[in-house]
């Protein structure tokens, strides 16, 4: 580490950890579970010097397994987040757990109730949970969830687990924050189609039909099952064709198959499709161990290596729109370009195009140019 | 968007054996009505769950339901828990059915405003606004 740098846009602090965040990372350092919880509030909450104090954290690499949990509301993500959690602790495994509930975009407020389902881990000194509200997020986290999970894995924590928004059809960012994304559907979420078109398809490494003790969980596992072969481009490699013939007889797969069994590494990740019953722990065994299956799947073929750097590249990403925006919407340059601007929009003599470009070149400095325009367009 | 803006965080917890949870329930909905981030842990809470949970999720507030006539030992246990864990500048506050005089009692020993039966829930939350902003104005 080389120092501090100064606090991009923390206006009130001015370099660095002030000596009230210098306090807490002696705290957090210490391995106190209060240095942790106000750690997460500060960046929680973007507090000034939030940037400086993930600075200071993360230039220790520490890479604990990242789990996320997704899926619709009610399949039993909290449920199954208890289960694993307690399963890993039997094995004397400390595990940190966020779990993100929606803010009401009405009120501001939320109701987090993930704990309700995780009351007898609450007291135990190896797990550490926390609720985040979405605060305004659309992608099934909060802005600054892989920030806290940076943070938990900072502190130690060997496993971090992330259960999302419960999601629909495009909450997908979790992809973006864990090495290993579980999806639990339950019988009731309807057949596969649903999930294929959900995109839940491509963010899954494992699946998981939880509430497997109910009817219609064979049927959803068998539906998964084919969807995914459809997507691996194997489909039907079992199935026998309409009307009784059956192509195994006839050869034709068995070349394909030769194809797809050579060597003893399998090219790509089988994703596997589990039951469980998450309120008595059925099922729990075994998707820990396709959960550390994938993940030395990962540490075999590279993939955790590629993942953790696409992650960080969004991370960056991230960090400079936020920062972006920031800059942007805190300037008093800005603001002043634009309340004498919407005027003259409403008199149609600027546009929020001209007028958008012209707080950007105050930005960005006269040199800025829209991507894309060439030469000096003559337009408007 | 209002950074730094600090959303306020209740604990909104159940000690003891009675399973009358309604009123917490409708309290953790105002609460979230009023725009406050509202961890509600359900029913059968132990103080040291509570004050574990307060640590954990960085509360601003932990809000209280007792109706068993437990109130004199459970707010004073917690109140002792929070010190315990460095957690003294949460603040303790609560409802059931309390008598007034315990309530006083209560409150001479740090707690902090308690509701009885009745209570308007915007009473309530206007009671831990102005503590929010009370404090704010401390440098808390």
């Amino acid at each position: 580490m080389s120092g501090e740098r100064p606090a991009e846009g923390g206006r009130a602090a001015p370099e660095g950890l002030g000596l009230e965040n210098r306090a807490l990372l002696e705290r957090f350092q210490a391995g106190k579970k209060m240095g942790l919880a106000r750690a997460i509030s500060l960046v929680e909450n973007e507090h000034p010097g939030f940037q400086a104090f993930l600075h200071a954290v993360l230039t220790t690499p520490r890479f604990g397994n990242r789990v996320g949990l997704t899926g619709p509301p009610g399949a039993g993500k909290s449920t199954l987040v208890a289960a694993l959690s307690r399963a890993y602790r039997e094995r004397g495994e400390e595990v940190a757990v966020v779990a993100v509930d929606p803010t009401s975009p009405y009120s501001g407020g939320a109701l987090l109730g993930d704990r309700i389902r995780m009351n007898d881990l609450t007291t135990d000194a190896g797990i550490f949970i926390r609720s985040m509200a979405s605060r305004g997020s659309l992608g099934g986290l909060a802005t600054t969830t892989k920030e806290v999970l940076d943070l938990m894995d900072a502190f130690g924590f060997p496993w971090v687990l992330v259960e999302t928004v419960g999601v629909g059809q495009t909450e997908l960012e979790i992809t973006g924050a864990a090495d290993t994304v579980v999806v639990i559907l339950v019988p009731e979420s309807g057949d596969a189609i649903q999930a294929m078109k959900a995109g839940l398809m491509e963010i899954a490494d494992i699946f998981v039909v939880n509430k497997a003790d109910r009817p219609g969980a064979d049927r959803l596992v068998k539906d998964l099952q084919l969807a995914i072969h459809l997507k691996e481009g194997s489909a039907l490699r079992d199935v026998p064709a309409h009307h009784g013939v059956d192509l195994r007889r006839v050869g034709v797969l068995a070349s394909a198959r030769a194809r797809s069994t050579k060597g003893d590494e399998p090219e790509g990740w089988e994703i596997p499709v589990l039951k469980t019953v998450a309120q008595t722990g059925e099922g729990v065994p075994a998707l820990m161990e396709a959960v550390a299956r994938h993940r030395s799947f990962l540490e075999a073929t590279g993939g955790l290596e590629e993942r953790r750097k696409a992650r960080a590249a969004g991370r960056v990403r991230d960090v400079v729109q936020r920062e972006l925006r920031r800059a942007a919407w805190s300037s008093h340059k800005v603001q002043q370009i634009l309340e004498a601007g919407v005027d003259d929009i409403a008199a149609a003599s600027e546009t929020p195009y001209s007028l958008a470009e012209e707080i950007l070149v105050a930005l960005l400095g006269p040199g800025w140019r829209r991507p894309g325009v060439t030469g000096d367009g003559g337009g408007a | 968007m209002p950074e730094g803006d600090r959303k306020i965080r209740v604990l909104v917890a159940k000690p003891g054996l009675d399973g009358h949870d309604r009123g917490a329930k409708v309290i953790a909905s105002a609460f979230r009505d009023a725009g406050f981030e509202v961890i509600y842990t359900g029913l059968h809470q132990t103080p040291e769950m509570i004050v574990s949970a307060a640590v954990q999720e960085d509360v601003d507030v932990v809000a209280m339901s007792v109706l068993s006539g437990a109130h004199m030992t459970l707010f004073p246990r917690v109140m002792e828990l929070l010190e315990e864990a460095g957690a003294e500048d949460v603040l303790l506050t609560g409802g059931g059915i309390i008598p007034e005089e315990d309530m006083r009692a209560l409150q001479e020993r740090g707690v902090g405003r308690l509701f009885g039966p009745g209570t308007a829930t915007r009473e309530a939350v206007a009671y831990i606004k102005e503590w929010a902003a009370g404090r704010r104005e401390r440098g808390g």
